[in-house]
């Protein structure tokens, strides 16, 4: 399944600080749908370089992480059940303080 | 050569002399155009007065008979380009000059937003800040002068914005904001503007606006990105609705060591004057349930649809308890381990006999004793400056690099074979990183390690005053 998955907020710094990744996401054997819980996995294994724990804590992202699927908060589309479709745009953004 | 000599006093009396021309020409430029602005302004009310009424009658001036909206003809001529636009229009105008905004903050984000509530006629526009300008505030802290560097920040944004608009109120709260004093201060005014610069301030001030019923406008900005929200209004969900837990505290990134691109919170606090100014004037929609993400790099705005009010909220949740009390007494800097003040940590790691100062590092120089001095901040940090001599390893690739550590010290060793070989030392900007560092060379049998308290910047406080710090 085509993604575009974004880093930002100093996410991308974990990711080799490439900010915009077009990738190609497999669906779990067996399974007939891609949800954001395998997505979270996924770029645990293939993305995340560096620093894990500044991205997930348990299976869900850590605090301070905004996750927008097609610009959407996904606690309004249920979060790590929410169901990816081909050519979504996934943003994991981290909160900025400073000013 | 003497004749030469000549030539250059007879050209600078001249040019003395023609300045002194022009400034009295100048002058009286000015005291001309003076009179004419009087004789023009006095001009139709005299009409009036000759024309229309005989003594009996008051003088009628123009704006006097449409007061309806409560604008002086000062105000109608001052704000007349917010007049003449439709979606805006006198009754926006009244609005605003009949509200009250609440700044938290006078950096980089309070800077523009002060500068445009004051410009556009905000009736009280508050101020709240207790630190002072410095030099390396001023890329982006725009609304100070170098005239006010060691000034209070609430002193010098309040003379900016009275020397802009003198017609409306200004208040000045030169404090830190804490729960002892935000209720009485963030209860004075109708909106409030958090344009602060880290995680317990933001806790705080959403808390503050859910308990007195205020909306907030909420930026944030570093590096090259910028974050853009309204909280808690009408309805809409708060800071900590978004937000449940803390961040960690590795995640709080500040502007004074990650740097920031002066434009990037201008622009943000442009916005969040943008948002204010909507909901005092009662015009437009503004920003809540959404969030605008700005990336300067790629010149790219996101307006993302975020969560609406969560009922199971701590603070504005549909069973919540917590109240002005609750809020008095709530500690904000253990619930997000990190200060409320912008002052960086200072580390106390390791023990006292792993440490020198900088001034006892600096004898050690003068005696000639053999060491390295490993600087563990990052390369680019490196680059801006560093003491010479110095072996650059960053503290996130010590563990790759002890190698280049244990030949460098070979290297140094006094005489060739001897067991007490050369020091170690290690140097960070502040102190905090050359303690990890330390610590984690302990740990790998480097034991001679030690680290210079306080960093470059103690060196540059108490050894080398021409040490440029950043
Ligand atoms: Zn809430």
């Amino acid at each position: 399944m085509q993604l575009t998955l974004e880093f930002g907020g100093g996410l991308e710094l974990l990711c080799q600080s490439v900010k915009i990744h077009n990738v190609n996401v497999d669906l779990p054997k067996g399974a007939e749908k891609l949800t954001m819980k395998d997505l979270l996995s996924w770029v645990s294994t293939n993305l995340i370089k560096e620093r894990p724990e500044m991205f997930m804590k348990g299976e869900s992202v850590r605090p301070g992480v905004l996750v927008l699927v097609n610009d959407c908060d996904w606690e309004l589309s249920g979060q790590l059940d929410t169901t990816l479709e081909e050519k979504d745009v996934v943003v994991f953004i981290s909160t900025l303080h400073g000013g | 050569m003497e004749s030469n000599g000549d030539d250059v006093a007879r050209i600078l009396r001249d040019i003395e002399a023609l300045k002194d021309t022009k400034a009295r020409i100048e002058h009286r430029i000015s005291v001309l155009e003076a009179q004419l602005q009087e004789t023009v302004s006095l001009a139709p009310r005299k009409q009036q007065n000759d024309g229309v009424c005989n003594v009996s009658c008051p003088p009628i001036s123009a704006a006097d008979a449409n007061l309806a909206n409560g604008l002086s003809s000062d105000s109608v001529y001052r704000y007349s380009r917010h007049l003449l636009l439709p979606s805006f229009g006198v009754q926006a105008q009244s609005n605003l000059l009949k509200s009250s905004i609440l700044v938290v903050g006078a950096g980089g984000l309070g800077s523009p937003a002060l500068l445009y509530l004051a410009a556009c006629g905000v009736g009280r526009l508050g101020i709240v800040d207790h630190d002072v300008v410095e030099l390396n505030n001023m890329h982006r802290q725009v609304i100070h002068t170098e005239a006010y560097i060691g000034q209070p920040k609430v002193k010098s944004a309040a003379a900016a914005c009275r020397s802009i608009n003198s017609t409306i109120q200004i208040v000045e709260h030169r404090e830190a904001l804490r729960t002892s004093n935000a209720l009485e201060i963030l209860s004075q005014y109708d909106i409030v503007i958090d344009a602060t610069d880290n995680a317990p301030s933001r806790y705080m001030i959403s808390d503050c606006c859910v308990v007195l019923g205020k909306p907030l406008v909420s930026g944030a900005a570093l590096g090259l990105e910028g974050q853009l929200t309204v909280y808690n209004y009408k309805g809409g969900p708060c800071y900590r609705c978004l937000f449940p837990t803390p961040p960690p505290t590795t995640a709080c990134q500040r502007c004074s060591d990650s740097g920031v691109l002066g434009v990037v919170p201008g622009i943000i606090g442009c916005l969040q004057a943008l948002e204010a100014i909507k909901i005092a004037a009662a015009v437009g929609e503004p920003l809540s349930g959404r969030m605008l993400l700005f990336d300067a790099l790629s010149a790219r705005i996101r307006i993302v649809k975020i969560r609406g009010r969560s009922l199971q909220c701590e603070v504005c949740g549909d069973n919540t308890t917590f109240n002005q009390e609750h809020f008095r007494d709530f500690n904000y800097e253990k619930f997000t381990q990190s200060p409320l003040s912008t002052s960086p940590p200072k580390l106390n790691l390791i023990a006292a006999e792993s440490r020198i100062t900088s001034k006892e590092y600096k004898e050690r120089i003068v005696n000639g004793e053999a060491h390295v001095l490993v600087d563990v901040r990052p390369e680019h940090h490196y680059e801006i400056v560093s003491i010479p001599k110095s072996l650059n390893i960053p503290l996130a690739s010590l563990e790759a690099r002890l190698p280049e550590i244990s030949s460098a010290l070979k290297e140094k060793q006094p005489h060739e074979g001897v067991e007490s070989g050369a020091n170690l030392y290690v140097i960070c900007r502040r102190g905090n990183d050359s303690q990890r560092a330390v610590q984690y060379l302990h740990k790998m049998g480097f034991n001679i390690a030690k680290d210079i308290v306080g960093g470059l910047e103690s060196w540059a406080h108490d050894v080398d005053p021409n040490f440029p710090m950043y």
